[in-house]
């Protein structure tokens, strides 16, 4: 497409990128509100889908270039293969909507806070696009950080709130300490094969290490790339920080920046080491597993409707891992099909991801500018006041509980028909606990579908259970456009997954050395065959016809046949005529199952009135006990340090001057 | 003993940088101590281009004019203009008294130089002997910044000490590499600016310079 007006995809995108630094300056420079949501935010949304557009195109390409950037003798290497294509395209397909999202959403924001916003928004998008575009541990650390910053930044917009700080804080340090990691990780490939520009992937992908240090490797990107991600324990920051942040840069951080650490742990394993081993798609399997159930249980058991969809997110993550995990042991065992249908099964999720719970983060924001509520216990009933955003977002939640024919459902499926092809692994006790394992994902995707119900049902469906959510509004014109583009995304991705399944190919052809859409179309592109029609397909056009055509031709029926004998009358009231909204269930009482079954994984404080208080008060807190084992004990060690190192300092700057030139000196004499 | 015209210049200058260390460890006044610096910055100057004359290094004339520019120049005007609106131009307190101070100093000049001989011999440039001399230079503006007990003469101690590490990497090395030469003295500069800022913050909060007044700001 590109190439016939003799412009490499790259280009185009290195230029997207320039345009989205010039529009974040632009809209920091002249700070007129009106200016920045009604022109710029469109413009990026526009950068955006060219971002996509090239990126689609240059799937099926490699090319490289060095910017004459950065330090003298350490120039940008840059270079667009597959997998980079891959996950441009998810960043520019799925940011369309957010920033058309966002034109609307910071409209009213005082222009003193939206300049810089928008500065740090389109930063955030030009490093999301670098990252995946880098081809050497320099430009890849320093779009690592810019987008790390960046992103702290747009956290931290409401920062005169204490608990956004702190939240902020939280993610700050989570993010250093995971670049800390990554950074290993590339210093101990660059020792790999010495020599000069060992700082390239290049040089890191000619480089052979021994299994232990590529297990060190392997093992420092997954802590370093996990910590973005939220892979068990690092998740502490995603809960925090998710609601603290404005609502599309949530989507932004969920949606797409969750998916360059799953970028940076595929990079790591398939393309710059040489081996992988099967103990560590095992070691994955199991963290993912363990992360996507610890994420749906807690979604299950939230209150606060943004809280609950980072726990989601966690989940989702921890799918994704399971999929890298299945790829790994497959691409060692040698069964390159079985490896290509897990890793089309995890890019594909991650890609879906992006758009749903994009699209759900969008939501929550439309609700919380006409509510100013995130609670879900002061919410409800909005169906009748936000007809439209209720729509879309029932798009997005039937979507992340996995139902066909929507998008979640594919990569769900396609990751469990990954697992249920399992058998004739080489490993006895993996092939043993390999259906242990699809069984848990089953329960996470099943959980999820509770999640969602409780998600939709509290604030959409039944009674407002505040007065104030009479008067709501539904959602502005932009908001809804932004939104339409992330559920149209979510319900192309379910429909057509043959043809995503063809574009998938060239990546996992480049990773696992095999595709997978000679057999996946095999019998034409309406059925989804994953590896033979006689196992298992299915077609999600067929099934959405007949959802479509089954409920007009009910509709019809009802109207036909049955008109005028409609009845509406009130609802049966249990034989209790006085009731009131805050009767109705809670969220706090549809996650108590989840609650009283997983008590033991979860800390719960629990306050119960006595039987005969006359103002009984009830009260729960359920806690994540990960953080009393991993995080309270850090920060204990830390405080104590800290308290040490104080014992030092006597507060006269002479002693302080005199304590570096004594290790001057004492220095000076040892190496004398 | 056959050196060559141009190494007995370097080796005078040399020999006036640490004259004048000397002198700025014992100077009383703040203003006094300022024009010392600038002398410093200037016979730097005149070092480190006659090194790039007689070595044929023309990064090094640069690395001269810059250091003329901002060592012998700016640096000064700017604490000479700070201590106008500070009004702090007079004696200052020492904490130890001064003949005690220049014996300490005495002790790190053969310290520096016995430090310093090793490397001297292994250098093959035509500055070698002036490493200790540079080395000392070093050592003793660090000795003042400890000694003093007022912000302005710290901050003119660091400078000094920064002007020594120059010598000396123009003695050693025939200079550093131009970036990293352009990196310290966009740092000196801006690290004037900097403290410069802190000086009218400290004395706005202890109503003074002196900063035993900090020893407040310790937790307990």
């Amino acid at each position: 497409m590109f190439a016939s007006f003799g412009v490499l995809p790259m280009d185009v995108i290195l230029g997207v990128v320039v345009f989205w630094l010039a529009l974040g300056t632009a809209g920091l420079v002249l700070q007129n509100s009106r200016f920045i949501t009604r022109i710029i935010f469109p413009l990026g949304a526009l950068g955006s889908l060219v971002l996509a557009g090239a990126a689609l195109a240059g799937l099926n390409e490699v090319s490289t270039a060095i910017l004459p950037l950065g330090l003298p003798d350490l120039p940008f290497h840059l270079r667009m293969d597959a997998l980079s294509a891959f996950f441009l395209l998810l960043l520019g397909s799925a940011s369309i909507g957010i920033s058309l999202f966002s034109a609307g959403y910071f409209h009213g924001m005082p222009k003193s806070a939206l300049g810089p916003l928008c500065l740090e928004y389109h930063i955030f998008l030009a490093g999301m696009a670098l990252v995946f575009l880098a081809d050497d541990a320099y430009l890849f650390m320093v779009a690592w950080e810019s987008m790390a910053l960046s992103s702290y930044f747009l956290v931290t917009t409401d920062h005169d709130h204490p608990e956004v700080r702190r939240a902020g804080f939280l993610y700050l340090l989570i993010a250093h300490v995971g670049a800390i990691a990554i950074l290993m990780c590339f210093g101990v490939m660059h020792g790999g094969h010495g020599g000069h520009g060992g700082y390239t992937f290049d040089a890191m992908r000619h480089g052979q290490l021994p299994a232990f240090w590529a297990s060190v490797t392997f093992f420092l990107a997954l802590f370093g790339f996990g910590a973005k991600a939220g892979i068990l324990p690092l998740h502490a920051w995603l809960p925090e920080a998710h609601p603290a942040a404005p609502s599309p840069v949530s989507a932004m951080m969920s949606g797409i920046m969750l998916k360059t650490a799953i970028y940076g742990i595929l990079r790591v394993t398939f393309d710059l080491l040489d081996v992988q081993l099967w103990w560590w798609g095992v070691f994955a399997l199991a963290l993912g597993l363990l992360t996507a159930l610890f994420g749906v249980i807690f979604a299950a058991v939230q209150s606060d409707m943004k809280r609950l969809l980072a726990f989601s997110s966690i989940e989702n993550i921890g799918f994704i891992l399971t999929g890298i995990g299945l790829t790994i042991i497959f691409h060692d065992s040698h069964k390159e099909a079985l490896a290509a249908l897990a890793l089309t099964a995890t890019l594909y999720h991650a890609l879906n991801h992006a758009f749903m719970k994009g699209l759900l983060f969008l939501g929550t924001g439309s609700i919380l500018h006409a509510t100013g509520e995130r609670h879900l216990g002061k919410l409800g009933g909005l169906i009748r006041r936000m007809p439209e955003l209720a729509l879309l977002m029932l798009v997005g939640a039937l979507a992340l509980a996995g139902l066909p024919p929507l998008n979640g459902f594919v990569s769900e499926w396609l990751l469990l028909q990954a697992f249920l092809l399992s058998p004739g692994l080489p490993q006895p006790y993996v092939n043993m606990l390999v259906p242990i394992a699809a069984a848990a994902l089953a329960l996470a995707a099943a959980l999820a579908g509770y999640v969602m119900v409780k998600f939709y049902g509290v604030i959409f469906l039944g009674q407002p259970r505040d007065s104030s959510l009479a008067e709501v509004h539904d959602a502005g014109l932009w908001e809804r456009i932004g939104m339409l583009c992330m559920a149209v995304g979510c319900i192309a991705l379910g429909v057509f997954p043959s043809f995503v399944i063809l574009h998938l190919d060239f990546v996992t052809e480049m990773l696992v050395h095999h595709s997978l859409s000679a057999s996946a179309a095999k019998t034409g592109w309406l059925l989804l065959t994953p590896i033979e029609a006689e196992r298992a397909s299915y077609g999600p056009l067929v099934l959405l016809l007949i959802i479509v055509g089954g409920s007009l031709l009910t509709a019809f029926a009802v109207k036909k046949f049955y008109h005028g004998r409609v009845r509406r009358g009130p609802a049966w009231d249990c034989g209790f005529p006085a009731q009131t909204a805050r009767m109705q269930d809670t969220a706090e009482g549809f996650g108590q199952p989840i609650r009283q079954i997983f008590e033991w994984y979860m800390g719960v404080v629990r306050q119960v009135p006595a039987p005969f208080d006359r103002h009984p008060h009830f009260h729960s807190e359920t806690h994540d006990l990960l953080w009393n084992i991993f995080y309270a004990p850090a920060k204990r060690m830390n405080d104590a340090a800290g308290k040490l190192m104080g014992k030092l300092q006597h507060g006269r700057i002479h002693i302080y001057l005199l304590y570096s030139f004594v290790t001057l000196l004492a220095l000076l004499a040892f190496v004398r | 003993m056959n050196i060559p015209f141009s190494g007995q210049i370097i080796n005078m200058c040399a020999a006036l940088l640490l004259l004048i260390a000397f002198a700025m460890l014992s100077q009383r006044r703040i203003l006094s101590l300022i024009n010392l610096f600038a002398l410093q910055g200037l016979i730097l100057a005149v070092s480190t281009s006659v090194v790039a004359y007689s070595s044929h290094q023309v990064h090094l004339y640069y690395s001269a004019a810059l250091t003329l520019l901002l060592k012998a120049v700016a640096l000064p005007l700017i604490l000479h203009r700070l201590i106008r609106k500070l009004n702090v131009k007079w004696d200052v307190e020492t904490l130890f008294n001064i003949p005690t101070t220049m014996l300490a100093g005495l002790a790190l000049v053969v310290f520096a130089f016995n430090l310093a001989a090793p490397i001297s011999q292994m250098a093959g440039t035509i500055t070698k002997s002036t490493l200790g001399i540079a080395m000392a230079s070093v050592l003793l503006s660090f000795l003042m910044m400890i000694t003093r007990s007022k912000a302005v003469p710290q901050v003119v101690g660091f400078l000094a000490m920064e002007n020594g590490l120059f010598f000396a990497a123009t003695s050693a090395t025939y200079g550093m590499p131009m970036v990293v030469e352009l990196g310290i003295a966009l740092d000196v500069l801006v690290g004037m600016l900097i403290l410069g800022i802190f000086f009218f913050q400290i004395r706005t909060a202890f109503d003074s310079l002196d900063l035993e007044h900090m020893e407040k700001l310790k937790e307990d």
